[in-house]
């Protein structure tokens, strides 16, 4: 990774600016020209170190609601009941994780009605019982990962 | 807040990411049939609503080699709860800090944080170090290193990059230090 590229990830991960010429505005404040910070960021994405480029919405705030859920799910099933949660489109960041709840997940949906409903229909396509650990609290938020020159 | 049908047709506009190029919010009026002006007041609206929380990049930590992610889960008193979330969130490696519910006879823990490095090692030494700092060493603790990460996508009805409803933010930060770090406001949020 080359020093635009890091210089884009360690200060984009939030305060784009919005205005007419964001990329301009940018680029005088890393001290690059338009054109290179337009393509330093294509590349990133292309590369697969971006998954997506805007606004990180605040699903409560839509109306949405949100909850962690985890599955134990026996070792010999564990393909299949991963895609089988990954067919549904409320889900997001599916991990396998080191425990007997070893598949965790978001789930997100329209309401708190549909979310309920989602994990049902979830756990009559596995067998299996989806805890759900709704958040009561958040201490943090911002996620920041930084690259180190080297 | 109620949102306005515009507001509805930006947010789901803005899902799939936003065009880049040198005039992205005048190429999203042009499809929306608006102008950019609207385009960069209704944004300008949904920030200060927090509707949007952060606006930027969303990376895949993965692919930037932060390879060993994990979700340390304590099972500490109600009454304590806060003010350790609160000092948990301080830490500079710990990335996400949440309070959940329990489930009774199952899953004792109600305290969450996750710890994005590079590798495991450091991880270890950085939860040792969040245990001694808080004096955790009583609280019932588990460590739950992620193995595979099969969808770090968007959900449909929002957009998490890493876990959701991450909340808002000022711009990044510019410092370099070798692990994960945190810019932005300090904030609570039930």
């Amino acid at each position: 990774m080359n020093k635009l590229e890091r210089d884009l990830i360690n200060n984009l991960q939030g305060g784009f600016p919005i205005c007419a010429h964001p990329f301009q505005v940018l680029a005088e404040r890393l001290g690059y020209d338009e054109q290179t910070v337009i393509d330093g960021v294509k590349r990133l994405i292309a590369d697969g170190y971006v998954s997506r480029f805007g606004p990180l919405y605040n699903t409560e705030r839509l109306g949405g609601a949100v909850t962690l859920a985890a599955i134990a799910v026996p070792p010999d099933r564990f393909d299949e009941v991963a895609e089988q949660v990954n067919a549904f489109d409320e889900v997001a960041h599916n991990y396998a994780r080191e425990d007997a709840l070893n598949m965790w997940f978001v789930i997100l949906a329209e309401d708190e009605k549909k979310l309920q409903h989602v994990i049902t229909r979830i756990e009559n396509a596995t067998g299996l019982r989806v805890l759900s650990f709704p958040k009561e609290r958040e201490y943090f938020l911002e996620l920041h990962l930084e690259v180190p020159d080297q | 807040m109620e949102l306005s049908e515009l507001q509805h047709r930006l947010i789901k506009r803005l899902r799939d990411g936003l065009p880049i190029g040198k005039r992205p919010y005048a190429n999203i009026a042009n499809d929306l049939g608006t102008t950019e002006e609207t385009v960069i007041e209704t944004l300008e609206q949904l920030i200060a609503h927090k509707v949007i929380n952060r606006f930027g990049m969303i990376i895949r930590h993965r692919a930037l080699g932060y390879q060993a992610n994990a979700m340390c889960v304590f099972d500490i008193g109600d009454d304590a709860a806060s003010d350790i979330g609160k000092a948990m969130a301080t830490l500079p490696y710990v990335t996400l800090c949440y309070r959940r519910e329990r489930v009774a006879g199952v899953w004792p823990y109600n305290l969450y944080c996750m710890i994005h490095g590079r590798d495991r090692l450091t991880v270890r030494a950085q939860i040792r170090h969040l245990i001694a700092r808080l004096e955790l060493h009583d609280a019932p603790h588990k460590v739950l290193f992620s193995k595979q990460c099969f969808t770090q996508r968007a959900g449909k009805y929002g957009a998490p990059a890493i876990s959701a409803s991450l909340s808002a933010s000022g711009p990044a930060s510019t410092q370099t230090i070798p692990f994960p770090i945190k810019s932005g406001k300090y904030h609570e949020q039930a």
